[in-house]
């Protein structure tokens, strides 16, 4: 009988994951997907946005089921407060988007993950969006993410872990670094 | 009599090897090959050295000590072995090397293309054309500069520049300067640019942190003694990531002087993230610029982890002076992200962004999805090779001491090839 190490196990597939690797290397055009999200103006600044079908491994896919996202304005922009706003969306996006980093990159290097919390923070001045100084952006002046995991690694293993996922997040790409983005009616 | 060395060797005609480059590595290569007793020539567009004679920047030394610098049956034996050769050093190292060995450069010939040919290939140059058995390019990593596509976008009044085409601040006009890249050559101008009293914000994407010196020792000493020189490309986890790491953080100075991101910004340099755009006139760039200076600290932090657990283990730890951690790279809260170029004067735009190497002339299908060439360890297919890559072999293989190593292994492949052709066992692994 075989002694094996003990393996981390964090409910990531990495086998599955180095495998798709490997394979869309090797099939580069199975690499493109493409996202989507649908979304209705309910009422007011409430929104409702749901995605189900996206495309990749050169076919359409889609979720188990379909999830809806309720986005609204607090009551202090005069507003129903039926959802969280958009820019706490962007907020969420970055902070799944490490995390799920974060355990794919420890399960990679066999770090038992116990507890993961990310906290994030973005400041944002409304005198651009309420068009009152032109110099003033719209969107955030800043992101601030604080992480706290509790881990079987050193100190530098898990600040290694948190680089990792910088590296390799789609968000974090996103808010980074310009994207060009067009909208159109039809 | 001028033509006495070109009637050593016909102008052009049948060989067994045609080597492309009269490098430091298609030199090492021609002396195995002679020491095989294999027929070759060394084709060379220029004369040797020719890229260290015209495509380098005046102030520009070797990141290696001159104790590093030796080929196969050749090294330093100056009166500085802790000093850095200059850009005339290195020439005059090469042009020693290659009289030294007596090597059969065929200079001012441009290879024009290289085909295959039965069960060899054709060489055609400017001045007649070969017919071989095997060719092993050694034209260098360095053919073409790697410029990002943002450089198109750039407005007619900025000037911009490559490692290629600057030479000293003095060309510069006295505008501010962008310099694009945070490797050795990123790092070395931007401080040159800076120290002649020009504005400079140097755009910082991935990069490697190294001191020149530590516990004492040259880094390269260290590199060198541990083994990760000597890390072989089968070896490696992901080794496309690694061929594309760049050039460490490191200069060759007389004052064995640390050359890394704090040191810049305390003469005044300003710090922004990669560069991903140009509009409108204005360079943008990464938020990425935090992420990536930790990532680097970070991999600094776990090299000297493993150097003083290397001299913890081999007993070393009593003679060296005590271990050293280096403050984390210092970052302004909120580094620009957006930078006008007329309204700020940046004049000089200069992409210190990599270099990728040019085989266009090679009309051998040998280039993946990307255009790169594809090849294991340096064997790129049947009689041909390819020297010199960024850790080709080994990651000292674009290193001139990197040579040996590589140009051994090879030669040994390249002669059991030629051997099986004649009937002949196969040629085993070049392992």
């Amino acid at each position: 009988m075989n002694i094996t190490a003990i393996k981390a196990d964090n409910g990531v597939n990495v086998e599955a994951l180095l495998n798709a690797r490997q394979a869309l290397t090797e099939a580069p055009e199975a690499a493109r997907f493409t996202w989507r999200a649908q979304c209705a103006w309910v009422n007011g600044t409430h929104s409702r946005s749901v995605v189900h079908g996206f495309f990749g491994l050169g076919t359409e896919q889609a979720h188990k089921t379909e999830f809806r996202y309720d986005a609204d304005h607090p009551e202090i922009f005069a507003a129903e407060d039926n959802g969280a706003t958009p820019v706490e969306y962007v907020l969420v996006a970055l902070a799944s988007c490490l995390t799920a980093g974060v355990a794919a990159v420890a399960q990679n290097r066999n770090i038992q993950l116990r507890s993961v919390k990310a906290t994030l923070e973005a400041g944002m001045d409304l005198q651009g969006i309420l068009g009152i100084d032109s110099e003033v952006r719209n969107g955030f002046d800043g992101i601030k993410v604080v992480f706290e995991i509790d881990a079987d690694a050193t100190e530098q293993e898990i600040a290694a872990l948190v680089a990792q996922s910088q590296r390799r997040s789609a968000v974090y790409d996103i808010l980074t670094n310009p994207t060009y983005v067009a909208v159109e009616v039809r | 009599m001028i033509h006495a060395a070109r009637r050593r060797y016909p102008p052009a005609g049948a060989v067994d090897v045609v080597v492309v480059g009269a490098g430091h590595a298609g030199l090492a290569m021609s002396r195995c090959l002679a020491e095989r007793s294999i027929d070759h020539v060394v084709l060379e567009r220029g004369e040797i050295a020719n890229s260290w004679r015209r495509e380098r920047w005046d102030s520009l030394r070797l990141l290696t000590p001159n104790w590093q610098s030796r080929l196969p049956g050749y090294a330093y034996r100056g009166a500085d072995p802790d000093g850095y050769m200059s850009v005339s050093d290195v020439v005059g190292f090469i042009d020693g090397y290659a009289r030294f060995i007596g090597a059969p450069v065929r200079s001012h010939t441009t290879v024009t293309s290289v085909v295959a040919d039965g069960c060899g290939y054709r060489v055609a140059t400017d001045r007649g054309a070969w017919r071989c058995r095997a060719v092993v390019l050694a034209s260098g990593a360095h053919g073409v500069p790697a410029v990002p596509a943002a450089a198109a976008a750039l407005p007619r009044s900025v000037t911009t520049l490559t490692p290629k085409t600057y030479r000293n601040p003095g060309q510069l006009d006295d505008g501010g300067v962008l310099v694009v890249g945070a490797s050795a050559t990123g790092l070395q101008l931007a401080d040159e640019i800076q120290r002649s009293g020009r504005r400079v914000i140097l755009a910082v994407g991935e990069h490697i942190r190294l001191p020149r010196i530590y516990r004492g020792l040259d880094i390269q000493w260290w590199l060198d003694a541990v083994g990760i020189l000597d890390e072989r490309y089968d070896a490696v986890d992901d080794i496309v990531r690694a061929r594309r790491v760049p050039s460490p953080q490191l200069v060759g100075t007389p004052e064995r002087a640390t050359l890394d991101l704090n040191a810049l910004t305390a003469r005044g340099v300003e710090l922004v993230g990669r560069l991903v755009g140009v509009a409108d006139g204005k360079a943008q760039f990464s938020g990425s610029l935090r992420s990536h200076c930790a990532m680097a600290d970070l991999k600094l932090g776990r090299l000297l982890d493993r150097l003083d657990q290397w001299a913890e283990e081999r007993g070393r730890d009593r003679d060296l002076p005590p271990p050293e951690r280096f403050a984390a790279t210092r970052l302004e809260a909120a580094p620009r992200l957006g930078l006008d170029l007329a309204r700020e004067r940046i004049s000089t735009v200069i992409f210190a962004t990599g270099f990728r190497p040019d085989f266009g002339w090679l009309n051998v299908p040998v280039f993946d999805h990307k255009g790169r060439l594809r090849h294991d360890g340096g064997i790129v297919a049947p009689g041909l090779y390819v020297l010199g890559l960024n850790f080709m072999r080994r990651r000292k293989s674009s290193f001139i001491h990197g040579a040996e190593d590589d140009v051994r292994d090879l030669s040994a492949h390249l002669a059991a090839g030629l051997r099986l052709r004649d009937g002949g066992q196969a040629p085993r692994s070049a392992a």
